[in-house]
């Protein structure tokens, strides 16, 4: 985070604890004015805490949630202006999509003229023109997000918070939201704390990743900083890389369990854990380089994930152009490049 | 919190005291061997047990009759089921004398089973056990059935997929999530007939007493208040027990429902059986209730209008008034009772749902429900001689009746309101928390919405037993201003034909008073819920 930028959201040691566990442990974060981070993890990893922690919902154990520079120790929910979008959305039944546009701006005591400018201002933005009168119960599930959104956004929240924003939708409507989102975000200045398990969409909306594991903070980095050097094996197991070992490093050299493997200049030396992108895994004819057997395919449109299971080592994925990918049960050679192998931490 | 714990201190708690303290104590101190003398006496032994069994007895007969109607009235659709929805409540607001006298009527000696077959149960228990059943039925059907017609029927339709079969489905999934609703139904059927008094008095005869009976007996015939206190110690005793127990079996089975519309629910009847079933709630209807509120209307009418128009005229025995005047009188003093016990059983049940409710609280929870439990013969006599000076003289106040019959009134707004409001989804007032509502705005703008329905048959309960409310109201109720069951219970008192006559004529007016007040109750859910 540059730091010229003041920070909006600050948690200094934030830590709650569930029956003695630790949900939260310790957590350190800034969020500066206009950024949008996005915290990473698998579920159970607090990361939804951490958001009610910030609402007002949760109350701390230890630490503090600064806003604006100002603790927020004792102020209740309602009176944070912070906005939080629910997993599933949480629109009140009762009301129309109107009435749950409206709801913030009501309980902030906007008039009725300006209660209904602000939905038609939101609907608008929000690509739902004229979507005012209809039940919540009839809209579809992209629909009820857009709304779940711009009920969010009406009273001007000085930080929005997404939890888990795209969960329920399917892939291609995802794909489309994420890119609005961003570019929705970018343009009103909107600063975001979202949290989401899924690495593509973390990538896609935030400025700054935050990667959760048991309540810490495992890594935090630009998407581009995170997806190039996984600080540790979880994060990088976490983000979908499976070729991941310990090591030991000599100058240029990783000795591993798949045998002497290259690496970069200027590795960190000694006892670490290397990563293999399946990139940098090249399968060639059996009889040069490690010798393996091909244990299973899978077609992921672009390339061909192949399995391949080296004797006496852990098994390998490589990423293969669909033209060149071996059958189940082929002998191969496998052989690295350098330039895809990380040494990690 | 605090309004509703103040309000029962100071009208229920301070009254039961006095009187407690006035049987057992004098100017030497407190004489506490009388307990263990009473309690230890075989005759009064012999009336709690008997008391126990027929409540026991009581609700395992009502849960059996009155379940299948819960079902028919929340999952069928058919014809007029709103204004028979109502009229199954009518018996339950009729004063207990009058129900007394109404099975008398139809089962007692020259009754109209009698007449046509020779068959007498007035000398049995049985005729008490079925006004126990005639009484109660709306308790099960509203509180059950309330709650069963918002259960999401894809819930059954899950467990169909898994492999369950229908009665597996109803046993695994809706009765589990019923749990609640029917131990509440349960727990009001066993205090209402564990404290019977009108139709234990009249039916009973001298044979079979139940402890309120006994209360009654020794406070007003026998002046013997130090053997009254005693008794209301000891129903005292044995109620705390009974709500402690449900409250331990509530507290195991709170579960967050997923709630819909219960207009969505209803359907057609489908199929043999679902006819079948609606055919024998109907009939049962018919017999079990219909019977008995005909058999009133016609003893009403039996010498043509000639006991409505006696009603209008003052006839300076009785009553200062026109018995017709207390028509009005209980309707204003049941409005007001309704809207204090929705006030602070509104206040309680929101105080009692929420999550973090402490330990403290939740006992609250079993403390609202005593009143019910305590002897209502008890609390009016208590509100008498406790309520007599300042600061608290309300002897002259036309609010006193109001606030007794409240305080029946506030443990059925609080017991039909805390199953729904548990089951409201804790993120709804989390979403409009950080939306910027605070608390006292999430309740109105996130619970209430949702609520409305269970408020509204809250209302209707508290409006009932205010209207009905007999055993304390004859204490406090003024010679000029008397409400209908006091009214009718002074008419059944004396003797004669036309006395006879007037009460059951003054009985059907509360009847239908009742069956209006329920039907414009009903209306406005379905106005309501509308909205939804």
């Amino acid at each position: 985070m540059p730091p010229s930028l003041p920070s909006l959201l600050s948690l200094e040691g934030a830590t709650v604890r569930f029956g003695g566990r630790p949900v939260l442990d310790a957590v350190g974060l800034e969020v500066a004015e206009h950024e949008i981070v996005c915290v990473l993890g698998p579920s159970g990893s607090g990361k939804s805490t951490l958001l009610r922690a910030v609402a007002g919902l949760q109350p701390l154990d230890a630490g503090r949630v600064l806003l604006d520079g100002r603790d927020q120790t004792g102020v209740p929910a309602h009176r944070r202006e912070v906005g939080l979008m629910f997993q599933d959305h949480q629109l009140f039944p009762q009301r129309d999509v109107a009435g749950n546009v409206a709801f913030g701006p009501r309980m902030h005591g906007a008039s009725k003229a300006e209660q209904a400018d602000r939905v038609r201002e939101l609907l608008e933005l929000v690509g739902l023109p004229g979507a005012a009168r209809r039940s919540v119960a009839a809209l579809s599930g992209g629909e009820q997000q857009r709304v779940a959104l711009a009920r969010a956004l009406a009273p001007r929240p000085r930080l929005l918070m997404l939890d888990e924003p795209l969960g329920q939708l399917d892939r291609s409507l995802r794909e489309r939201l994420v890119v609005e989102l961003r570019e929705l975000f970018g343009r009103l200045g909107t600063t975001v704390l979202a949290v989401t398990h899924d690495q593509g969409e973390a990538f896609a909306l935030a400025d700054r990743v935050v990667v959760m594991r048991d309540g810490r903070i495992a890594q935090q980095g630009t998407p581009l900083e995170v997806w190039q050097r996984p600080a540790d094996a979880f994060v990088a197991r976490f983000l979908g890389f499976d070729n991941v070992a310990g090591a030991t490093v000599t100058g240029t050299v990783a000795d591993t369990p798949w045998g002497k493997l290259p690496v970069p200049e200027g590795a960190p030396q000694g006892s670490r854990t290397v990563l293999v992108r399946p990139a940098g895994v090249r399968l060639v004819a059996a009889g040069t380089g490690l010798p393996g057997t091909v244990t299973a395919r899978t077609f992921r449109g672009t390339h061909v994930a192949v399995h391949v299971q080296p004797g006496g080592a852990p098994r390998l994925e490589a990423a293969c152009a669909l033209r060149d990918a071996p059958g189940v049960g082929d002998a191969v050679g496998v052989e690295f490049d350098a330039a895809e192998i990380v040494v990690l931490g | 919190m605090a309004v509703p714990v103040a309000f029962f201190a100071v009208f229920f708690a301070y009254p039961v005291a006095a009187i407690v303290a006035r049987g057992l104590k004098d100017d030497s101190g407190w004489h506490l061997g009388r307990i263990a003398e009473v309690v230890t006496a075989a005759d009064v032994r012999h009336v709690l047990w008997f008391t126990t069994w027929q409540a026991l007895a009581s609700t395992a007969l009502t849960l059996l009759v009155a379940l299948p109607g819960a079902y028919v009235f929340a999952r069928l659709d058919f014809p007029g089921k709103q204004v028979l929805r109502a009229v199954v409540t009518v018996p339950f607001v009729l004063p207990t004398v009058v129900v007394g006298t109404a099975f008398l009527a139809l089962v007692g000696r020259g009754g109209l089973l009698d007449e046509l077959w020779g068959v007498r149960l007035d000398t049995t228990v049985w005729a008490i056990l079925l006004a126990h059943v005639f009484f109660n039925y709306a308790v099960v059907v509203r509180t059950v059935g309330g709650l069963w017609s918002q259960l999401d029927p894809r819930q059954e339709e899950a467990a169909r997929m898994l492999g369950a079969s229908p009665a597996a489905a109803w046993r695994r999934v809706t009765l589990p999530a019923l749990g609640p609703a029917v131990a509440a139904a349960a727990l009001m059927v066993f205090l209402f007939t564990f404290t019977s008094f009108g139709v234990v008095q009249i039916l009973g005869g001298p044979t079979f007493s139940t402890l309120e009976v006994e209360i009654y007996r020794q406070t007003s015939q026998v002046f013997d208040l130090a053997t009254a206190a005693v008794l209301t110690l000891v129903q005292f005793a044995a109620v705390a027990v009974i709500l402690a127990v449900h409250a331990w079996t509530v507290r195991r089975r709170e579960t967050a429902l997923k709630l819909v519309d219960a207009a969505a629910t209803a359907r057609r009847p489908r199929g043999a059986g679902q006819r079948a079933l609606l055919a024998g709630v109907l009939a049962t209807v018919a017999v079990l209730i219909l019977l008995p509120l005909a058999v009133l209307v016609q003893r009403s009418l039996d010498g043509g209008l000639g006991y409505y128009r006696a009603l209008t005229h003052e006839d300076g025995g009785a009553f200062l008034v026109p018995p017709v005047d207390a028509i009005g009188n209980s309707l204003r003093y049941a409005l007001a009772a309704t809207a204090i016990a929705v006030l602070i059983g509104s206040l309680a049940a929101a105080a009692l749902a929420r999550r973090d409710a402490g330990r403290l609280v939740r006992g609250f929870d079993a403390l609202l429900m005593l009143p019910l439990g305590v002897s209502a013969v008890t609390v009016g006599f208590g509100f008498l001689i406790a309520l007599d000076e300042p600061p608290l003289d309300l002897r002259s106040s036309w609010l006193l009746v109001p606030l007794a019959q409240a305080l029946v009134g506030v443990p059925f707004v609080v017991r039909t309101m805390l199953p729904v409001l548990r089951a409201v989804d804790a993120r709804l007032r989390e979403a409009a928390a950080v939306l910027g509502a605070s608390p006292w705005r999430v309740w109105r703008e996130v619970d209430l919405p949702l609520v409305r329905r269970a408020l509204a048959v809250a209302a209707g309960f508290a409006f009932a037993v205010s209207l009905g409310e007999f055993g304390a109201t004859v204490f406090i109720a003024r010679p000029d201003n008397p409400t209908l069951p006091v009214a009718v219970a002074r008419l059944l008192g004396r003797p004669g034909e036309l006395n006879y006559g007037q009460a059951m004529a003054l009985s059907t007016i509360l009847m239908i008073v009742c069956a209006v007040a329920l039907l414009v109750l009903e209306k406005l859910r379905t106005d309501r819920t509308g909205e939804l």
